[in-house]
Order: C-alpha cells, then sequence, then structure tokens
C-alpha cells in the first residue's frame, strides 16, 4: 500500500494514522486553490527569511553609511539607502523576524487563553458563563487597536509590550468562538461516555472538547495575523512598538516620512513588506476556512 | 395533438472533485397537450430535467441535447434575453416549497403582479382585477386580505396555491410542477393537485408534474416517466402502470401499500438489478 | 371546498397593545442597562490602564517635569491615599460629570481639548463611510451576480487588501502621489494656511461651517484638502463594505425565491436589486454601522499624517508624550462613541427587521 492509500484509508488503525490523513486531506484541498496556495508560499517565505536572514541579508541591518544616505533602488541596494545609509532590502530581511516573533508570540499567548476562558464558559455553563462571557463581551465591544495603544502607553514603549498589548485585545474572539464550539459539543453523547465513566471537568474539556475547536480556531488564528501585523506596524509607526534601531516595518516607515516626497522608497519599501505578508495570511486562512468551515463564511 | 416539448438525448453533467458526472444521461420524450409524469427517487434527475427546460441551469452545469424544442423554438439556442420572454409566459414552473420559493418581504399581491407586468403591460386596475381572479380560481375565497399578506403569514395549502395563481397569471402553454406538494400537509395534496388539473385542463396546457410520488403521479397524469439515475427505465400510460416492465418500476409498485394489503412485509428493492445508485 | 383559515402569526389586535408595549420597553431596558454594563467594563479597563499598571500613576499623570507641589497635588486630587475601589467610584464620578483630568501637555482639561478635536474626526469618518457605502455596496453587489468571473476574483483581492494595506501606510503614499507629484489634492491640514481661522466654528466641521457662511473659497479648499484622507478610510470602509454585501448577496442568490423570480421571466437587473438585495438592506446597516466604528478606530493612524487636529491626533501626540490622562480620556471618549454605534446597529438591525416583527 503506497503512502497515499495509507493517508486516505477509510478506516485508520491508529488515531496518528486518522490524524495524519485528516491533515494530508486539508493540505490536497488547498492545494486545489491557487490563492491559498500563494498564501502559502508567501508564509514560507517569511519563515524562510526569518530564519535565513543573517545569509540572505546581503547588508548589516544596522550599519550607518553616511555617505551613502538616501540612494534609490540599484543593482546594489535592492530597495535603496534610508537617511543612515542602511540598506533597506536588508532592514527588510531582518524586519521579518520581528513581525514573525510578534505574530506567533501574539498568537501563542492569546490563542490558548482565548480557548481555555471561551471552553470553560461554554462547558460549565450557569454563572460561570454569565461572567466570563459579560467580560469577554466588554473586550469584544472596545477598539482593539485603542485600547492596544492605552496599554503600550501605561506599560511603557518597547517590542515586549507591545505583544502583551496586542494579546490583551485579540484573546476575546477566540474565547467566544471556543465557547460557540464547546456548546455545541458539550451535549455529545460521547461526552457523557466520558462522565460516566469518571472523567473530570479537566479530563473532558483538556482531552475532549479542546481538540475538536482546533480546526475553528485555526482559521481566525490565521485570519487574525493580518490584524495583528497591521496593529504591530502601526505601534511601531507611532514609536510605541519596538524601539530604533531595531528595523520593525512600521517603524521604517515612520522614519521614512520626512523624505516621502522625494525619496519615496524609504517609506514605501516597508509598507510593501506589510502588504504582501498581511494578504499571505489573508489568503491562506481564506483557502483554510473554504476547507475547514465553511459555514463560518460571511461572518467578519 | 399538436407536439409542445420535443427532448432527444438530454443531458445535464456538473462537475465535482472526481471529474464530471451526469445526472441526467440521454433523457428523450415528447409532450403533446397532455399531462406527463415524470417519477423518481432523490438524485434521478427529474429535478435537473424540469430546469433544464426553462434554461435554468448556469455554469458550472451543462446541459446538451441532440433537441430540446418547444412549440418548434431550439431552447439551447436562445439567449438569455430570448429565454426571459419564453420563461413565465409561455412555460411556467411552480417550485416545490412556498416557504422558501416565495419572496418574503413582498406582498402575495406584489409577486403575482410582478408575474404578469413582467410580460404584459397593463394599467394598474385592470392587473389587480387579474390577480383578484387568479386567486379565486385557485380557489382562495378572500383575495382581496390575501393580496395584502406575506408569504409568512399564510399556511403552506395557501402559499402552494399563490404559488399556482403567480405562474398561471401570464397564462403559459406548459406548467411545470416540481414536486408541488411534497411540502404539504397529506390533507391539502390532493386539494392542490385538483386546482392544478383544472386549471391545466381549462387553458388546455401541457403539464410536466415531478414527484417522487407514483400514487399521485398515476392519479393525475396521463403518461408516466419512470426515472432512476438520470435514465428513463419505463414510460407507459398511467393506467398501464401494473404492467410495468423494468424491475425499477416494478420494484416501487411492489413497495406501495394498497388499502386491503395482505401481505405482512412490503418488499424492498433489490437495487442490484440494474445496478442503480 | 371550503378556503382554509390563513395562519395569521400575531395574536388579535387589542391583546396585541399591551403585551407588546411590555416587550418594547422590557428590551428597550435590557439595551439601556447593556450598554451602561458595558460602559463601566470600559471605564474599569482605563482605570485599570491608569492606576494599577503603571509603577507610579501619579508620574503618569503628570509627566517627568512636574514640580514637586505639582506631584502632590496630583496625588491627592487623585485620591490614592484611599482603597482602589473608593478611587474607582469616583473616577467613575468624575468621568460622568464630564471630569478626564488635565492634560499635561496642552495644560487644558482633557475634556475641552476632546470636544474641541473631536468635530474634526467626525466631518472625515463622516465623508470615508459615505464613500465607503456609495462605492463598497455596489461593487459588493456586482461581485456576486458574476460570481467566479475575474471581476469577482478583483473584487475580493480588494477586500482583502483593506484587510491587508496599512492605513497610516496608503495615506503617506496618497499624499506622496497625489498631492506632492500631481497636485490632485490639498496637502496635510483641514485649510491652506492662510484661510486658517477665517471661519467661525458653529458646528467644528468646517465644510458646513463655510457653507453655511457663504464662504465658498474657504468651502472648496476644504474640500480639496479633506478628500485624500477621507478617500483613504472611504477605501478600508468599502472594502470591508463589499466583501459583506457580496456575501450577503450570494447567500441571498442561493435562495429559492430568486430561483422562482428568475422562472417568472423577471429582467436579471431587477431579480438582483430587488429580489436579492432588499432583504439584506438591514443586515446592512449593521455592517455600515460597524464599519464606522471602525473607521473613527483608523483614523487615529490617518491623522498623523495629514496633520488633522482631531482625536486621533490629539491621542498620538498624548501617547508620544506619555499624557496619561489624555491618552486615557481619548481613549474613554472613542471606546464610548464605538460602542454606542455597535449596540444602536445591533438594535437597530433587530427593530427593523420585518420578520421579526
Amino acid at each position: 500500500m503506497t503512502t497515499r492509500d495509507w493517508l486516505l484509508a477509510d478506516s485508520p488503525t491508529s488515531r496518528w494514522q486518522a490524524n495524519a490523513g485528516r491533515a494530508y486531506r486539508v493540505f490536497t484541498a488547498l492545494l486545489r486553490n491557487p490563492l491559498s496556495v500563494l498564501g502559502g508560499v508567501i508564509i514560507l517565505v517569511l519563515l524562510l527569511t526569518a530564519l535565513f536572514a543573517p545569509w540572505i541579508a546581503p547588508f548589516s541591518p544596522t550599519g550607518q553609511n553616511l555617505s551613502q544616505r538616501l540612494l534609490p533602488p540599484s543593482g546594489v541596494n535592492w530597495m535603496g539607502t534610508d537617511e543612515l545609509g542602511r540598506d533597506i532590502f536588508s532592514r527588510v530581511v531582518w524586519g521579518s523576524q520581528i513581525t514573525l516573533t510578534i505574530v506567533l508570540l501574539v498568537a501563542l499567548i492569546s490563542a490558548p487563553l482565548g480557548l481555555l476562558i471561551g471552553a470553560i464558559s461554554g462547558y460549565f455553563g450557569g454563572w460561570v458563563d454569565r461572567v466570563l462571557m459579560g467580560f469577554t463581551d466588554i473586550f469584544l465591544s472596545l477598539p482593539k487597536l485603542i485600547l492596544a495603544l492605552a496599554f503600550v502607553a501605561a506599560l511603557g514603549p518597547g517590542i515586549n509590550n507591545a505583544i502583551i498589548a496586542i494579546a490583551i485585545t485579540s484573546w476575546p474572539a477566540y474565547a467566544r468562538i471556543a465557547r460557540a464550539e464547546t456548546l455545541t459539543i458539550r451535549n455529545a453523547e460521547y461526552i457523557s461516555a466520558v462522565q460516566l465513566a469518571g472523567g473530570g471537568p479537566i479530563r473532558v474539556i483538556v482531552q475532549h472538547i479542546l481538540p475538536l475547536c482546533t480546526s475553528s480556531m485555526i482559521v481566525r488564528v490565521t485570519l487574525d495575523m493580518a490584524g495583528v501585523i497591521l496593529t504591530a506596524a502601526g505601534l511601531g509607526f507611532i514609536g510605541l512598538g519596538a524601539q530604533p534601531p531595531l528595523p520593525e516595518w512600521g517603524a521604517m516607515i515612520s522614519r521614512g516620512r520626512t523624505f516621502i516626497l522625494d525619496q519615496w522608497w524609504v517609506a514605501t519599501m516597508p509598507g510593501f513588506a506589510i502588504i504582501i505578508v498581511s494578504l499571505g495570511f489573508c489568503f491562506l486562512g481564506d483557502g483554510l476556512r473554504d476547507v475547514l468551515d465553511p459555514k463560518s463564511e460571511g461572518k467578519s | 395533438m399538436s407536439t409542445l416539448l420535443e427532448v432527444e438525448n438530454l443531458r445535464v453533467s456538473f462537475p465535482t472533485h472526481s471529474g464530471r458526472v451526469e445526472v441526467v444521461k440521454g433523457l428523450s420524450f415528447t409532450l403533446g397537450r397532455e399531462r406527463l409524469g415524470i417519477v423518481g427517487e432523490s438524485g434521478s434527475g427529474k429535478s435537473m430535467t424540469g430546469r433544464s427546460i426553462l434554461k435554468l441551469i448556469r455554469k458550472p452545469g451543462e446541459v446538451t441535447a441532440d433537441k430540446l424544442r418547444f412549440e418548434g423554438i431550439d431552447i439551447l439556442d436562445q439567449d438569455e434575453k430570448q429565454m426571459r420572454a419564453i420563461r413565465g409566459a409561455r412555460i411556467s414552473m411552480v417550485m416545490q416549497d412556498p416557504k422558501f420559493s416565495l419572496n418574503p418581504v413582498m406582498t402575495v399581491g406584489e409577486q403575482i403582479a410582478e408575474a404578469l407586468v413582467t410580460h404584459q403591460k397593463l394599467g394598474r386596475k385592470e392587473v389587480q382585477q387579474r390577480i383578484l381572479d387568479m386567486l379565486v380560481a385557485v380557489r382562495i375565497n378572500d383575495p382581496e386580505r390575501v393580496a395584502k399578506l406575506y408569504p409568512h403569514e399564510v399556511s403552506g395549502g395557501m402559499g402552494q396555491r399563490i404559488m399556482i395563481a403567480m405562474m398561471l397569471i401570464p397564462e403559459p402553454e406548459l406548467l411545470i410542477a416540481d414536486e408541488p406538494t411534497s411540502a404539504l400537509d397529506v390533507s391539502v395534496q390532493a386539494q392542490v393537485l385538483d386546482i392544478i388539473d383544472d386549471l391545466v385542463t381549462r387553458k388546455g396546457m401541457g403539464l410536466i408534474l415531478i414527484s417522487h410520488d407514483l400514487a399521485l403521479v398515476s392519479r393525475y397524469c396521463d403518461r408516466i416517466l419512470v426515472m432512476n439515475s438520470g435514465r428513463v427505465v419505463e414510460e407507459c400510460a398511467a393506467g398501464q402502470l401494473d404492467q410495468a416492465k423494468h424491475p425499477y418500476a416494478r420494484g416501487l409498485l411492489a413497495a406501495m401499500p394498497v388499502i386491503d394489503e395482505t401481505r405482512d412485509e412490503l418488499p424492498v428493492l433489490d437495487r442490484t438489478q440494474w445496478a442503480g445508485t | 371546498m371550503t378556503t382554509e383559515q390563513p395562519a395569521l402569526t400575531s395574536p388579535p389586535p387589542e391583546k396585541l397593545t399591551s403585551k407588546r408595549r411590555r416587550r418594547q420597553i422590557g428590551a428597550v431596558a435590557t439595551f439601556l442597562v447593556t450598554l451602561f454594563l458595558t460602559f463601566l467594563g470600559l471605564l474599569a479597563i482605563t482605570f485599570f490602564i491608569g492606576r494599577v499598571i503603571p509603577i507610579d500613576p501619579v508620574l503618569a499623570v503628570v509627566g517627568d517635569r512636574a514640580t514637586q507641589a505639582q506631584y502632590d497635588a496630583a496625588k491627592i486630587a487623585m485620591g490614592l491615599d484611599q482603597p482602589l475601589y473608593m478611587q474607582f467610584i469616583s473616577y467613575v464620578g468624575n468621568v460622568f460629570t464630564g471630569n478626564l483630568g488635565m492634560s499635561v501637555s496642552t495644560g487644558r482639561p482633557v475634556a475641552a481639548d476632546l470636544s474641541r478635536f473631536f468635530p474634526a474626526t467626525f466631518e472625515m469618518a463622516t465623508l470615508g463611510i459615505l464613500i465607503g457605502v456609495a462605492i463598497g455596496v455596489p461593487l459588493g453587489v456586482t461581485a456576486a451576480a458574476r460570481q467566479g468571473t475575474w471581476l469577482d476574483q478583483a473584487i475580493r483581492v480588494v477586500g482583502l487588501l483593506g484587510y491587508s494595506v496599512p492605513a497610516f501606510w496608503l495615506g503617506l503614499v496618497g499624499l506622496a502621489i497625489f498631492y506632492a507629484r500631481l497636485r490632485w489634492v490639498g496637502g496635510p491640514g483641514r485649510l491652506d494656511i492662510f484661510y486658517d481661522g477665517l471661519v467661525t466654528p458653529i458646528t467644528g466641521m468646517i465644510l458646513i461651517d463655510s457653507l453655511v457662511q457663504g464662504e465658498f473659497d474657504i468651502f472648496w479648499n476644504a474640500v480639496w484638502h479633506i478628500v485624500l484622507p477621507a478617500s483613504v478610510l472611504g477605501f478600508f470602509s468599502l472594502a470591508y463594505i463589499a466583501r459583506m454585501t457580496r456575501s450577503f448577496m450570494l447567500d441571498q442568490l442561493s435562495q429559492e425565491f430568486v430561483t422562482t423570480a428568475r422562472v417568472k421571466g423577471v429582467p436579471e437587473r431587477i431579480v438582483i436589486w430587488r429580489h436579492a438585495f432588499n432583504p439584506i438592506r438591514v443586515p446592512l446597516i449593521t455592517v455600515i454601522g460597524l464599519s464606522y466604528a471602525g473607521l473613527l478606530e483608523g483614523s487615529v493612524m490617518i491623522e498623523t499624517v495629514f496633520s488633522w487636529p482631531g482625536i486621533g491626533n490629539y491621542l498620538t501626540t498624548a501617547l508620544l508624550n506619555a499624557d496619561m490622562n489624555a491618552v486615557l480620556g481619548s481613549t474613554l471618549v472613542i471606546g464610548a462613541v464605538f460602542i454606542v454605534i455597535n449596540k444602536v446597529s445591533d438594535v437597530l438591525y433587530r427593530v427593523l427587521d420585518p420578520r421579526a416583527r
């Protein structure tokens, strides 16, 4: 039996086989959608760029060379140089590390947090549900960007605080999704079976409910990443995110602002990077949603 | 009897993950000013047949036929604009569930009016009168009041009668009834079919009655086509149904209980006999 | 053959009024209570940010250039010797009486500052939403009507760009191209410098004020200046609105009653607008409301780029100066407007949907 047959087998003989088969099916379904393939490629490029930045970037991101300042894009400096003579392409490449770090850390903090709160809220119901959801709803009714700004203002500028601030404003959406999923699953018979066999709430939630929320969570997290990137760039633009000389893309646009009229590349290039990466996440997220969770189309 | 409809080798296909699938596989029949019943289970292709006559099947679905003629007009040759002149005015279709097939935010009167004024230029008073007359013809006793109601304010049986009124008011020559009573209570089904039967006979229209209910079709139609997996497996006059030859048709007949039933168990179809779905 | 009685879904008229009235009052009461609780939540969060997070909340308010006397005075005014819940109560009381503290950078009460700067943001955001609706809705309908064609794909990409392009970047690029290179629009600021102060502010919105006072030169100058920032906001708005309209329309176009209309031979244009589009007008109101709220938020980023004297600019300046009172005051006001718009759109939807009546 070939690997493909094994993956697509109708009756998998182990959990490992079932999971692998499912992943394979999702993967092949994604491949049929050209836009999501494009998105996947973009994100792959982002990952590789971030990982291999030291080898990809032709120049140092912080090496100032005032005699080379504000040069237009050329064969040597693909994206030109900024006001301190630094090669913009190299800075964009190194900046991908910052973008990736922010996106991953925000996801790693907010998604599990939201997931847990939502699952607990949905599973226990009653006043636990009402308190937690009231709390979540308040956060959901507030403008995310403004709140993130306010948090960073209090915590102080810096990339760590930016990550925390963005994560604080992101978890409520995941809580809502997790709660909705939990409510559908909660009354299923196999959950009752686990409970009758003596499984406590923690076991039920962690082993049975959480895994079923994963597909909608994955879709939502991917789609939200574009927003996270934009928020982080916005914080950087205002000066509250990653501090100089870190080559954060938003901060780079801010630096280039004074030269926008004549040396347009300083501010525009990092913007293109942001757009491409965000589009990549959007394409991939859209594709994932079509494959994993088509019913949620139509909700923003 | 003049021929209303000529269908020869009608094929309808849709693309799926595993290639193109044909849901109607070479259907052929002719229809005069008579009542034809098309019977089949879900997925037999009967609804698709009705829709392809009206050229309602859009991409990615594909409709081909050697011949698809309505009163001499080649349907496959007509463009959208020409089809719009035919739809409603010359061929109409009554759909299955008035809960879904009537526009929920337009009043009954407005919807019926639209069917009429799309094809005929009439004054407002005359339109109003025609609507009321039509509602009376489908045995709605209080037409002025009903015309002002919204679809969710009427019952299923009444909604379906409104649908019939809407589809017959432009006086088409051919009516396709796609499962017109499947969403209704049994007690109301006969009433609705009587109305269709009555109006079709009075106006000398052709009728294609699509249903999964064999008994119903045999009662209201002159001829019957039995479809399975996109093909016609039996074609006969309604009164000669018990002489059906194809195993599928015989199986369906045998599975119907009769009033003086003597069998303890109804037979189950053995589908391997014709490799059906 | 007797006619059936139609199944009426509403009870006879006399019972209708009092029961309905009670239901309506109950609904309004619930709405107000939820609104109030959400406000309270917002206040709790801003309080938390202002008093609990900073190591020295007084320093956050007065800034590092304050004298010891100012520091002490502020400390007493903030009531920091009191337990936290007492502080919160007096904070809430302050906010509801309109006292948002003093701004360290402008030296004026934050509330006064905000009311001065709000009209500029409101003017720009309102123009933005008008652009968004005027372009976004037809775009969404077209995309749904021509699903699968390249036009549909293009409109979908525009929709996605609305999520992927940084607003401040678009503003900068817009300025560089349309102002600096092409001179099609005015530059940063609401008016050319020599027009500044010539219009007596009535509503605070220059477009209205200048028209009302018959100052047509100033009016056109203001239009020239607001076009670009409003268009940038309008772009994000139309991207979102188009995306949602398309989604709603696709839903509607797959409904049976749309097929019925086609069966009747109704022209496609009428099928699309009269049959498919009509039912979605009400949900679209919610979408538009959400978009409007989003524009208020987005203006924060744009106003710095365009030197637009609105709340967004005020907020970003306050952020850079670590002017906590101004920051939190702006957060409160923007947050409150955001909440109100969202909740009102929500309610409007339920009120206007004919099927819910």
